[in-house]
């Protein structure tokens, strides 16, 4: 069956494969990204999906298949065109990626610093309102290595959204946070997505909470996109691949009643 | 047939790498005169390549010019001439060995320490974290690091002189005895502009080779072959980088000096 998907796809991957040495990792990807809504991929530990996003920002070449960005093939343009593509990307890595011999207030100015001609006052100002909005303000001068994993999420997630991009990328955002902390990043995702209507691609594992912040929801599989349905549609799908994710993923008595509650 | 297919594999790698580093030489280069030009990352790596040299090259620099001076005068008292120590002392330290040496020192001191935390962060993603921010690494890491490189090398390389050539001097005239009059003219009759000369354009050049090898073997440690991954990744790129940093120094050596004679 085919889902209902609407809108105008922002990022497109075709028939993506990629290889390391005999491990064919992504066995032909096809997905797309619709603009201003969220994407949300799941699939088991080691399915490839931080690989589909290495594609999609063009850190990784696909052997064969092609990426497009706003109908531009990543691989085939220009280096400067990419770069002017990448503008309008935040990216959560991840392991948060952030620079371990800057501290937490840097990691978070350094885009603003390089891309922007905002004065220093100006900065320190955006992000001590980017770090307060991910709840890790006091600690500007503790460096990578000083902070929890999870801390090093928050400040990667501000890193991310402090330049206000068109597309994110979150690779696990709340992975290694409490609940409290993950809901507080789902608030803080659900206000500045409608505040500023950005296209979201979110890798996660944390099914069935994150189905609420979805749009589409695609699983990867064995190397393939399974299908990107909305969330009714996967919670419903008959498809027996999916069918068993979702019964694995929420418990085989889930119901709707359940999802009320949560 | 293996050994063959072994022989050809690893001479491919090796002209793989060799493209790879021409490029990230030229890739450097363009950036360094991109806009927007920033001074304070270059101050800090001058600190880091430079200034934190200072105390090694003044230590090598100074038993350099007292050994040159002690077998110098040995030598040259055989035939009578101890006169000229000063300037065979000089010319020796400004012409080859200043360059050299200092070169060896900063590839040991600031070459393996640039790889090293350029391989870091590539194994860490903050080198493709940077790429996703639409920061290019070359003009944000690397282009400091060569400007930096290319202004201390020579600072450096005359520091080591002077210092060599005082330490010639308490050796070959404080302790051998040698006419101190004379060994600072003929220093001063027999080092021409020239050899100065030669001895700048050879620490610019190996300059650029620390640079442009360390720099590049740690932005490529997750291309290269056969060297482990991680920590370990790390560490293996490190040493090759400074033996090949090293050799490819005393190997330009002969060429440059064999071209500017
Ligand atoms: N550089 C690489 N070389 C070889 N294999 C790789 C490389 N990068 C990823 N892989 C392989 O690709 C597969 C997918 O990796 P990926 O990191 O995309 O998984 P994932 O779906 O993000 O898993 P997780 O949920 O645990 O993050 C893994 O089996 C991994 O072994
Ligand atoms: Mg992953």
């Amino acid at each position: 069956m085919k889902a209902k998907i609407t809108g105008n796809p922002i990022v497109q991957l075709v028939d993506v494969h990629k290889s390391y040495g005999p491990h064919h990792i992504l066995k032909g990807v096809n997905l797309d990204i619709m603009e201003g809504k969220t994407t949300v991929i799941v699939g088991g530990s080691g399915q490839g999906k931080s690989q589909v996003l290495k594609h999609v920002l063009g850190l990784t070449q696909p052997d064969r298949g092609k990426v497009l960005v706003n109908g531009q093939d990543i691989n085939r343009i220009k280096k400067k065109d990419l770069k002017k593509i990448r503008t309008e990307f935040g990216v959560l890595f991840q392991n948060s990626a952030l620079f371990d011999s800057m501290n937490v207030f840097d990691n978070v100015a350094l885009p603003l610093r390089e891309r922007t001609s905002h004065s220093e006052k100006e900065i320190r100002e955006l992000v001590e309102e980017k770090l307060a909005m991910m709840d890790v303000s006091g600690s500007n001068d503790k460096f990578p290595a000083q902070i929890s994993g999870g801390m090093k999420k928050r400040v990667g997630l501000a890193r991310a959204l402090v330049l206000n991009p068109k597309i994110v990328f979150f690779d696990e955002p709340t992975t290694g946070l409490d609940v409290k902390k993950s809901n507080e990043i789902y608030r803080v995702f659900y206000k500045t997505q409608t505040q500023l209507g950005y296209t979201a691609v979110i890798v996660s594992h944390d099914v069935p909470k994150i189905f609420k912040l979805a749009d589409y929801v695609a699983l990867l599989n064995n190397g393939i996109v399974q299908d990107c349905l909305t969330p009714e549609e996967f919670q419903l799908s008959n498809d027996p691949i999916i069918k068993q994710y979702v019964e694995t993923a929420m418990g085989p008595l889930y119901s709707s009643e359940m999802e009320d509650e949560l | 047939m293996n050994a063959i297919e072994n022989f050809g594999a690893r001479t491919l790698d090796y002209v793989n790498e060799a493209g790879r580093m021409g490029l990230f030489l030229i890739n450097t280069i363009i950036n360094v005169f991109k806009p927007p030009y920033k001074i304070y990352p270059i101050i800090k790596q001058i600190h880091v390549i430079g200034s934190l040299s200072i105390f090694v090259i003044i230590f090598t620099g100074a038993f350099t010019g007292m050994v040159m001076s002690l077998q110098m005068y040995h030598t040259l008292s055989k035939y009578g001439s101890v006169s000229v120590l000063g300037s065979a002392v000089a010319l020796s330290l400004i012409k080859e060995l200043g360059p050299v040496l200092a070169a060896l020192m900063v590839t040991g001191r600031a070459g393996s320490a640039m790889c090293a935390e350029i391989g870091v962060m590539r194994i860490s993603e903050q080198i493709d974290a940077l790429d996703c921010m639409a920061i290019d690494p070359h003009k944000y890491i690397v282009a400091p690091k060569f400007i930096a490189a290319l202004i201390s090398m020579p600072l450096l390389t005359a520091l080591f002189d002077v210092v060599g050539i005082f330490g010639g001097y308490m050796v070959g005239v404080g302790l051998l005895g040698a006419n101190e009059g004379s060994y600072f003219a003929s220093m001063q009759a027999d080092v021409e502009f020239s050899d100065i000369y030669m001895g700048v354009v050879k620490s610019l050049c190996f300059g650029l080779i620390i640079v442009t090898i360390c720099s590049s073997k740690g932005y490529y440690v997750h291309l290269t072959k056969g060297g482990g991954f991680g920590a370990e990744g790390v560490s293996s790129v490190t040493t090759s980088a400074v033996v090949l940093s090293s050799v490819c120094i005393l190997v330009f050596d002969y060429f440059i000096t064999s071209v500017l004679l």
